[in-house]
């Protein structure tokens, strides 16, 4: 059973003038267990909404989103609150830590909602992350890639069966984006946790044996997204992350 | 970490309007509990004091007027008393102590009062408590000798050995002296009554001062009495003076007279009280405004506490415990601004009356006010909460694609 299915799912939103708009239109998706996969997604491809949808932030009009067994379109938000905070890792492109508390607070608060603060796991994350003397910074006080870095932490803190990445280079230099990336896919891998990574990076999504075109997978976007213009670095691999049937147009 | 822990990084995240409205909830506090307390404790003294007398005798008057002149040594002197008025009373048999007393006479300001001598040696002025010297003796009434209270003393810098020329009149008027010089022979330890506020010298003393008109001075302004037997004997004394005869005024209980006064201005409370439930109206108020005004950055800080998983109910409970917890820093400074109101109120009554209020005595308005404000406070912050609750997620996480 993959880890995550898709199907069916689609979202809309109320354009300024009125009209109901198609963001996202996903019929089929999956992603397995520990599996890295790089989604290719231009801006306004729906990729944040998508995201958000199967981290339950969003409520889908319509579909299915099965998380580790769990439909979580049948979920109550409180519930999809739960999952969230037990079993899903966000890295978002801004990093969105809170500027009040410190590093290693950050990382706490990432375990609090979920299975609870264990100041060990959130050192130990840290240290790997290469902040072990930083954990008493505030946000303000750290570089741009070790701001990454804590979002990095943060997200793994409450050992995630999945991580959802949106644009996690967005805001860093080459050097420093090669690195995060290098960073959040191994320690996505120690963790045991999968990576759905979306970015519009060529460089980025080049260093993932799985890509795929969001705009093969959302046709909300194929209208809006020339999905050509992706240079596509790797042949996508339709093992056990795919589109299921349907998926293409 | 706990929303205990969020919420104070909150707190110094909004230091300086945290600092403010828990000011304004001091403020509020403070003066609810110091207005409930000193009119409280005011009553209790007041009512309390009666320097272990139960009645007064004078002219025809208020019995207000004539307590307050006799007991608490402030109002004018409503008339005299002749001596058969104080001999008749004297040889009543349901009395046990009736001592006359003499006004007219001040020393910069404050009052001389001519009594005898048992006034200050044998009288319980409470139950058990009788005056005792710090130095010196009870006057002599025969010469012109002068017993001060500890707060003249204090403030005139008046000792054992030291003279002094009484003015004329109850108000200081430095044109009136007169001639006459009294040595002090004794200076009384503190009893917290007005008696400290007295200088008390022989009843003939103020009879025979100088400048006095001749032809009164075997007349009283009062006379003092303690009853034997219980309240049928003082019933029975108040209908003889106050219903069948119509030139004197027999003032009993003192302690129903000084309740009565209370009641006369309890509507000068009430209106305290009013204001002091506005201001704690408007403190709470202010933390509505500080949190409701600061929600929109904190918009962000919502959205990301709700995509870590946060619920809305947590969310809500954050918010409300703070709002709470700055109504608690609020009433801890409240006890400070307390004590403060009533030091200084307990200090004024003191050098006015003579009676110490007890500023640090326990009330129960400490625990209902605290109580109260720290609830109030959490009300005020149900309503940004409830904005807080309804924080969209997505739309607050930037950017968005």
């Amino acid at each position: 059973m993959a880890l995550l299915e898709i199907n069916g799912l689609k979202k809309t939103f109320i354009a300024p003038d009125g009209a109901r708009q198609m963001v996202v239109d996903v019929p089929s998706f999956q992603l397995e267990a520990r599996q890295q996969v790089a989604l290719a997604g231009q801006s306004g491809s729906g990729k944040t909404t998508f995201l958000n949808l199967i981290a339950g932030i969003l409520a889908p009009d319509s579909g299915s989103i099965r998380l580790d067994g769990r439909e979580m379109s049948a979920l109550g938000e409180a519930e999809r609150d739960r999952v969230r905070a037990l079993s899903i890792g966000y890295i978002f492109q801004t990093f969105n830590l809170l500027h009040g508390f410190t590093v290693l607070e950050n990382v706490l608060l990432g375990m609090t909602f979920g299975p609870g603060a264990d100041r060990a796991f959130a050192e130990s994350l840290l240290k790997r992350v290469g902040l072990e003397d930083r954990l008493h910074h505030r946000p303000r006080q750290l570089s741009t890639g070790q701001q990454q870095r804590v979002a990095v932490a943060r997200a793994l803190a409450n050992r995630p069966k999945l991580v959802l990445a949106d644009e996690p280079t967005g805001n860093l230099d080459f050097r420093n984006a090669t690195e995060a990336l290098r960073l959040v896919r191994e320690a996505c891998s120690e963790n045991g946790a999968a990576l759905l990574l979306v970015s519009h990076d060529r460089e980025v999504l080049g260093q993932f044996e799985t890509q795929l075109d969001l705009a093969q997978i959302n046709r909300a976007a194929q209208t809006e997204v020339a999905s050509a213009a992706l240079r596509p670095t790797a042949e996508p691999q339709r093992g056990s992350a795919h589109l299921g049937t349907g998926g293409v147009s | 970490m706990s929303l205990w822990t969020i919420v104070l990084r909150s707190l110094r995240q909004h230091a300086l309007s945290t600092v403010i409205t828990a000011f304004s909830i001091a403020l509020a506090g403070g003066l609810l509990m110091a207005v409930w307390v000193v009119k409280t404790e005011a009553q209790r003294n007041f009512s309390q004091v009666n320097a272990g007398f139960d009645a007064v005798l004078g002219p025809r008057s208020s019995k207000l007027q004539l307590v307050l002149n006799s007991i608490f040594h402030m109002e004018a002197s409503p008339g005299l008393l002749s001596p058969k008025d104080v001999d008749d009373i004297r040889k009543h048999p349901a009395v046990q102590h009736a001592i006359p007393i003499a006004v007219g006479d001040n020393y910069y300001g404050y009052r001389i009062v001519g009594t005898l001598t048992n006034m200050l040696t044998d009288v319980e002025y409470t139950p058990g408590k009788r005056y005792r010297f710090q130095a010196g003796r009870v006057f002599d009434p025969a010469l012109r000798e002068a017993v001060v209270g500890s707060f003249v003393a204090q403030k005139l810098g008046l000792k054992v050995g030291g003279t002094f020329q009484p003015f004329h009149g109850l108000n200081f008027d430095p044109k009136s002296q007169h001639q006459e010089t009294y040595v002090v022979v004794g200076v009384l330890e503190p009893s917290n009554t007005p008696t400290d506020r007295v200088i008390w010298i022989p009843v003939t003393g103020v009879q025979l001062m100088g400048g006095h008109d001749a032809a009164l001075s075997s007349q009283v302004s009062a006379v003092l009495i303690k009853l034997r037997g219980g309240a049928q004997t003082g019933f029975r004394l108040d209908t003889m003076y106050n219903k069948q005869g119509d030139r004197l005024t027999f003032a009993w209980p003192i302690d129903t007279v000084m309740t009565q006064l209370f009641d006369k201005i309890g509507w000068f409370d009430k209106i305290l009280a009013l204001v002091a439930y506005l201001v704690a109206l408007v403190a709470a108020g202010s933390i509505l405004a500080s949190i409701y005004n600061s929600m929109n950055e904190r918009r962000r800080d919502i959205a990301i506490l709700r995509a870590l998983g946060a619920r809305r109910g947590t969310i809500f409970g954050t918010i409300v415990l703070e709002s709470a917890t700055i109504a608690t820093l609020g009433m801890v400074a409240a006890f400070v601004v307390y004590a403060a109101i009533v030091g200084t109120a307990a200090a004024i009554i003191r050098s006015q009356t003579g009676v110490e209020l007890n500023a640090m005595a326990f009330h129960p308005v400490m625990i209902w006010a605290t109580g109260g404000m720290i609830a109030l406070g959490a009300l005020a912050g149900v309503v940004p909460a409830w904005k807080a609750y309804r924080t969209p997620v997505a739309e607050n996480l930037v950017p968005v694609s």
